[in-house]
């Protein structure tokens, strides 16, 4: 029997449940959280504080908890930072306390404690300013050990997060009695509903109280409002879920823990789903706070809510001790005793800082009494109060319940930084003005904190959100429940006391901070909270920040609204980061995009490189090859020497059909396509409306009025997208329409002396020099009839062909025309060699396209045609893109042969200090040539045209390289080109 | 169709098409369809919807729908634009045939093997969906299309039946992410 168990309760006694708290074993039911599973164990101390290594207990029965921190299970599942109080009980539970050493009843850090007169509010950005250096290496790491929460585990989480999205007519967040009242209305007026809790059992305070709810309890009254919600397919239940945000047009986020109460996640199943919720309407039953008051060693373990006290006796059936006295300043505080009597816990003694509250007989009841301070190193032994007479009364217990009043919690309603006002009535902040569009808030979060007014206004809340959404629903019939109006006087902090009273425990914050702060003028909420770390990490100062707040209004003389209001962020909760990422985590960070020739490539064993989303082969290794060296020069020599194949179907097609077509090509290339004949292909470059190149490629005539434009690879969504704007926006007039055909044809290039050779096997007609010459294109078929099309282009200065045929025949082709090549020793060759091909022959790519070149500065001025207009034509004549020293294409060899360029370098004439005055271009791609048998680059250089023969510095800093080059033309194969007409 | 010699894969790589059961969902890859863009060419909206609809034999889907008769489906896909369906074996010119339908009324540009289409079918498609997509999928009819991203990726839904009954189309080159994302959701719902 568990020492602290007391009878009945929503607890499941048939089943046991076992669990290890810092290695020792426990036994729990089904329906406990750790939380109350460890009081009724007879544990108080669950943590140690932040800062001073205090001993602490348990303060909340729900997710506000600043206290019961624990790290949970263990391994790659360790999680830290987790709450006891919201941590539902499974059988084989381990949790460890955290931020102590070596165990948590002797934690040598407690020292900390004795030297808390040092440690005050900004003690660490006044003390270790200097020397400088030394924070990051030595004051940092020392202090971040010292002081802290949990442990991260320092391992690759195992779990899988799903994301999610729902949509519903009505959100309502919260299943407390203004939550069920709400549901109802809109459930049976057939709205689609949402209602989403944290808790594992809905009915939020219902479950925690005692009050009546018609002619039963507030328990009962909520299972059968849920049994009636369960059978409603219109409304979605979502327990363990919270909302942890409200974002624009109403969309909200919630963390539904799916898993997170199994002892581990099941097979193919998620731990936490994060949801995004579109919602029409949304309602915040999110209830109220309560709040602790501020007094001397208020922190330890046994001190809780008065409210939680009630929670844990009526809900789970657990204390936290045996002899148990109040202090409240309100009449709801009042009410533990009772509730507490009835479960057999003895009272020590009611404090009640009131002169004039309700007397209660039956047990010591000191009004006007405050507690002064406490005793009891690792939970409370005893109390002293100073009486209404100002005598001094030390009174033996070993729990103590504290009620300061309840504050509406109204995160939700700040998240489009809506204020919070203060109603005097309650003491508190409730909802202001310009909540998020949509939203509105009933209940206690709306600082109705009766029963009966939660029932109603929830009801109401409902009701009234659909009548804005134009639908009628019927208020149901209530039942009667508690609606005395709240009494109480503020008290935040007792005064006229000696000693340490904690505001903030979670971050060691007290009472004394919050005037060191006001003293050297931190006197804004803001500068308050960085000041003092007050409101900060993992609870957002749910039960401390009006506290500290009161605090700082006493201090400064004026009323709380006028010392400021504090408003919340999003998320209401921590969520973990793997679930913001859900399944976009390791290898499934992002979809790949797989080549026509993927799987044919993979049984080849080639090496593949992520191009954007493409995985493309980068070279293929044969037996033998030891480096990538050997394989590239291979591939290169060899589609030189006789034929190469290599997958080009990445890069960009977009099919351009219309009568406008010819001239739409016209407006977004420099240069001119309106007479280019059916049947052939032109180069073109398109500028951006600044001038510069936005990207190459080619367009192919197949009618008059159908044109099939390639892109490069990394610009093949820019491209598209550039084009529909100018379709749709710029001239919607023009007859043409746009699709991409990059994913519907497996295209491959085929470049060599022996091309024509290897395709007349693949093609079915002709394709000689006078049936398809350079910068032909045709519709034929292959392999015996397959449709398909031919473009007569190259990029390598090689005789050349791309053809393609439809994606799902990609795979047969690329192992018809490897079989074939064989007979000419040709290969299939990579992304690599591609590269070095294409240096080779002084093609600009992605390196020369950086988008800060002109066409004057690739050498291709003349493709600006000035008789048309185009986009960029005119601004790429702006003067400082003109000047006589603008940087051109231009070639590098090194003048030792031997010796390594590396792209990067920039250009140095000869004598001149390497610095960025005497800075005259940069090199963009360097290769090895194995055709030349030495190292050639592209380089952008200050008047290069006209400086060929030169000898210039490469500097390249970054690898401490330097080398002497040789000014070259650009074209190191075949300048004149007599290859590619073959 | 002309005989060759070129073997055809599916966009998973594979002869035959994957079918996998998880729970009670089917996920099919479908190869079997032919597809094709038509759009209609500015101002022929007169001769062009008369001729479209001939070929079909159904009126041309309003926007979000999609719709199917015989051996033809039109899925509306952007302002004055469709994609049509038909069987592959029997279809598979069908740009050519379209195009011969509509004749210089509309472009028309074969979409076949741009995408990789993925049946789903069973009684918890719309759990898995309210995992992989912000469509709201409860409301989502028979006859509605729409599109949305689904693993990062543009996707359209048509939804044949609703609640059990759906087809994805994603690009046939990230077919292998696509799958997994869904076998991944209908896991989470098994």
């Amino acid at each position: 029997m568990t020492v602290n168990r007391l009878s009945g309760g929503q607890i499941d006694r048939n089943n046991t449940l076992r669990f290890s708290f810092d290695g020792k074993n426990f036994t729990g039911h089904p329906g406990d959280t750790l939380a109350s599973a460890l009081l009724a164990n007879g544990v108080r101390l669950m943590g140690r504080s932040f800062k001073y290594h205090r001993p602490r207990g348990v303060i909340s029965a729900g997710s506000e908890e600043p206290n019961a921190l624990v790290e949970l299970r263990s391994g790659a599942r360790r999680e830290p930072n987790t709450r006891a109080t919201v941590t539902e009980l499974f059988d084989g539970l381990e949790a460890n306390s955290q931020n102590r050493w070596p165990s948590l009843s002797f934690d040598a850090m407690g020292i900390n404690d004795l030297f808390s007169p040092f440690f005050a509010a900004g003690f660490y950005y006044k003390t270790f300013m200097w020397p400088a250096k030394l924070w990051e290496k030595f004051y940092e790491p020392v202090i971040r050990r010292a002081a802290g929460l949990g442990r991260l585990s320092m391992e690759a989480d195992p779990d899988a997060y799903d994301k999610g999205f729902l949509h519903c007519d009505l959100l309502i967040t919260g299943a407390g009695p203004a939550g069920l009242a709400a549901a109802l209305t809109a459930g049976r007026a057939g709205a689609r509903v949402i209602l989403a809790d944290e808790d594992f059992r809905l009915g939020g305070r219902l479950n925690a109280e005692t009050l009546a709810v018609g002619d039963g309890s507030g328990a009962d009254w909520a299972a059968a409002t849920v049994a009636e919600l369960a059978t409603m397919p219109n409304v979605r239940l979502m327990t363990r879920t919270t909302v942890i945000g409200a974002f624009d047009h109403g969309i909200h986020g919630a963390l539904e823990r799916v898993s997170d109460h199994l002892p581990v996640t099941p097979q193919g199943k998620v731990r936490q789903t994060l949801w995004r919720i579109y919602a029409k309407r949304s309602l915040v039953c999110a209830g109220a706070i309560e709040r602790p008051i501020a007094f001397v060693n208020n922190d330890r373990p046994g001190i809780m809510l008065a409210g939680a006290l009630r929670a844990y006796a009526n809900r789970w059936a657990a204390t936290p001790g045996h002899r148990v006295a109040v202090f409240t300043n309100n009449d709801d505080g009042l009410r533990t005793v009772a509730d507490l009597r009835a479960r057999g816990v003895a009272i020590a003694a009611v404090i009640d800082s009131r002169a004039d509250g309700a007397a209660i007989s039956g047990v010591e009841h000191l009004r006007g009494a405050m507690v002064v301070d406490t005793k009891g190193r690792q939970g409370l032994s005893s109390i002293t109060v100073r009486t209404a007479s100002g005598e001094m009364r030390t009174i033996a217990c070993d729990a103590l319940g504290v009620s300061g009043g309840w504050n509406p919690n109204v995160s939700l309603t700040c998240h489009h930084r809506s204020r919070p006002v203060w109603d005097e009535a309650i003491a508190a902040f409730v909802p202001g003005a310009d909540l998020p569009a949509g939203m509105t808030v009933a209940g206690a979060a709306a600082g109705r904190l009766t029963t009966a007014a939660a029932l109603r206004t929830g009801a109401e809340g409902a009701a009234s959100a659909l009548a804005d959404l134009g639908r009628t629903a019927a208020l149901p019939d209530l039942p009667r429940a508690e609606d005395d109006a709240p009494r109480m006087v503020p008290l935040w902090y007792v005064p006229h006391t000696k000693g340490r009273a904690w505001v903030d425990p979670q971050n060691d914050v007290t009472v004394k901070d919050v005037k060191l702060a006001h003293q050297e003028g931190y006197k804004s909420v803001e500068h308050l909270k960085r000041y003092t770390t007050l409101g900060m990490a993992t609870d957002q100062g749910k039960t401390s920040n009006v506290t500290g707040l009161a605090v700082m209004a006493a201090m400064t003389g004026r009323t709380i609204p006028e010392t400021g209001t504090t408003i919340y962020r999003p998320p209401y909760n921590p969520v973990p980061i793997a679930a913001f990422a859900g399944r976009s985590a390791g290898a499934d960070f992002r979809p790949k995009r797989l080549t026509p020739s993927h799987k044919w490539a993979s049984e080849q064993g080639a090496v593949f490189v992520e191009v954007g989303m493409w995985l493309r082969a980068q070279w293929f290794p044969r037996k033998g090859e030891t480096t990538w060296r050997q394989s590239v020069d291979r591939e290169v020599l060899a589609t030189r020497g006789s034929v190469g194949i290599c997958d080009v179907t990445t890069l960009g097609k977009i099919d351009v059909q219309g009568t406008d077509a010819a001239e739409f090509l016209n407006r977004i290339y420099a240069n001119p396509f309106g007479k280019l004949g059916v049947g052939k292909v032109r180069y073109g470059i398109m500028l951006r409306e600044d001038g510069m190149v936005m990207d190459d490629g080619t367009a192919a005539r197949l009618a008059d009025d159908h044109f099939v434009v390639t892109t490069t690879t990394a610009n093949a969504v820019g491209v598209y997208r550039h084009m529909e704007f100018c379709r749709q926006c710029l001239w919607p007039d023009m007859d043409v329409q746009l699709i991409s055909t990059t994913e519907a044809w497996a295209q491959f290039s085929v470049a060599g002396p022996n091309a024509r050779k290897l395709l007349q096997k693949i093609v079915d007609q002709d394709i000689g020099n006078e049936a398809l010459p350079y910068m032909g294109c045709a519709g034929i078929t292959v392999m015996g009839g397959l449709r398909a099309r031919i473009f007569r282009i190259s990029f390598s200065g090689e005789l050349a062909y791309e053809i393609a045929v439809p994606t799902r025949y990609g795979d047969g082709l690329i192992r018809a025309m490897s079989e074939a090549a064989q007979e000419f020793g040709g290969v299939v060759y990579g992304t690599e060699a591609l590269g070095v091909m294409r240096i080779e022959k002084g093609h600009a790519a992605g390196n020369e396209l950086n988008g800060t070149t002109t066409a004057l500065n690739l050498g291709m001025a003349g493709m600006v045609n000035k008789k048309k207009d185009s986009i960029g034509s005119t601004l790429s004549e702006r003067e400082g893109l003109v000047q006589p020293d603008v940087l051109n294409l231009v070639g590098f060899r090194p003048v030792s042969k031997d010796a390594v360029m590396s792209a990067g370098s920039h250009f140095i004439n000869a004598g001149a200090v390497a610095n960025a005055a005497n800075d005259q271009g940069y090199m963009t791609s360097v290769a090895f040539s194995p055709s030349l048998g030495h190292a050639v680059g592209l380089g952008l250089l200050k008047n290069g045209a006209n400086r060929m023969g030169e000898r210039l510095r490469a500097v390249c800093p970054v690898k401490d390289l330097e080398t002497e080059v040789e000014v070259v033309s650009a074209h190191f194969i075949d300048p004149e080109g007599e290859r590619l007409r073959a | 169709m002309p005989e060759h010699r070129l073997k055809a894969l599916t966009p998973l790589a594979q002869a035959r098409p994957v079918i996998r059961s998880v729970g009670r969902i089917t996920i099919a890859e479908n190869p079997d369809v032919a597809l094709a863009s038509l759009a209609q060419r500015r101002g022929r909206e007169a001769d062009f919807t008369p001729r479209a609809e001939a070929l079909l034999g159904f009126a041309l889907p309003t926007p979000g729908h999609a719709a199917q008769a015989g051996d033809w489906g039109a899925i509306w896909t952007a302002p004055g634009q469709w994609f049509i369906e038909a069987p592959f074996a029997t279809h598979e010119d069908i740009a050519a045939r379209v195009k011969e339908a509509v004749g210089d009324a509309a472009s028309v540009t074969e979409q076949t093997d741009a995408w990789v289409r993925f049946d789903i079918i069973g009684r918890d498609a719309i759990p898995m969906f309210e995992r992989l997509s912000a469509i709201d999928i409860h409301a989502m009819q028979a006859g509605q299309a729409t599109r949305s991203l689904i693993e990062h990726l543009g996707c359209y839904v048509i939804c044949r039946e609703a609640g059990s009954r759906y087809s994805v189309l994603g690009m046939r080159s990230a077919a292998a992410s696509l799958h997994h994302a869904l076998i991944q959701a209908a896991e989470s719902v098994a």
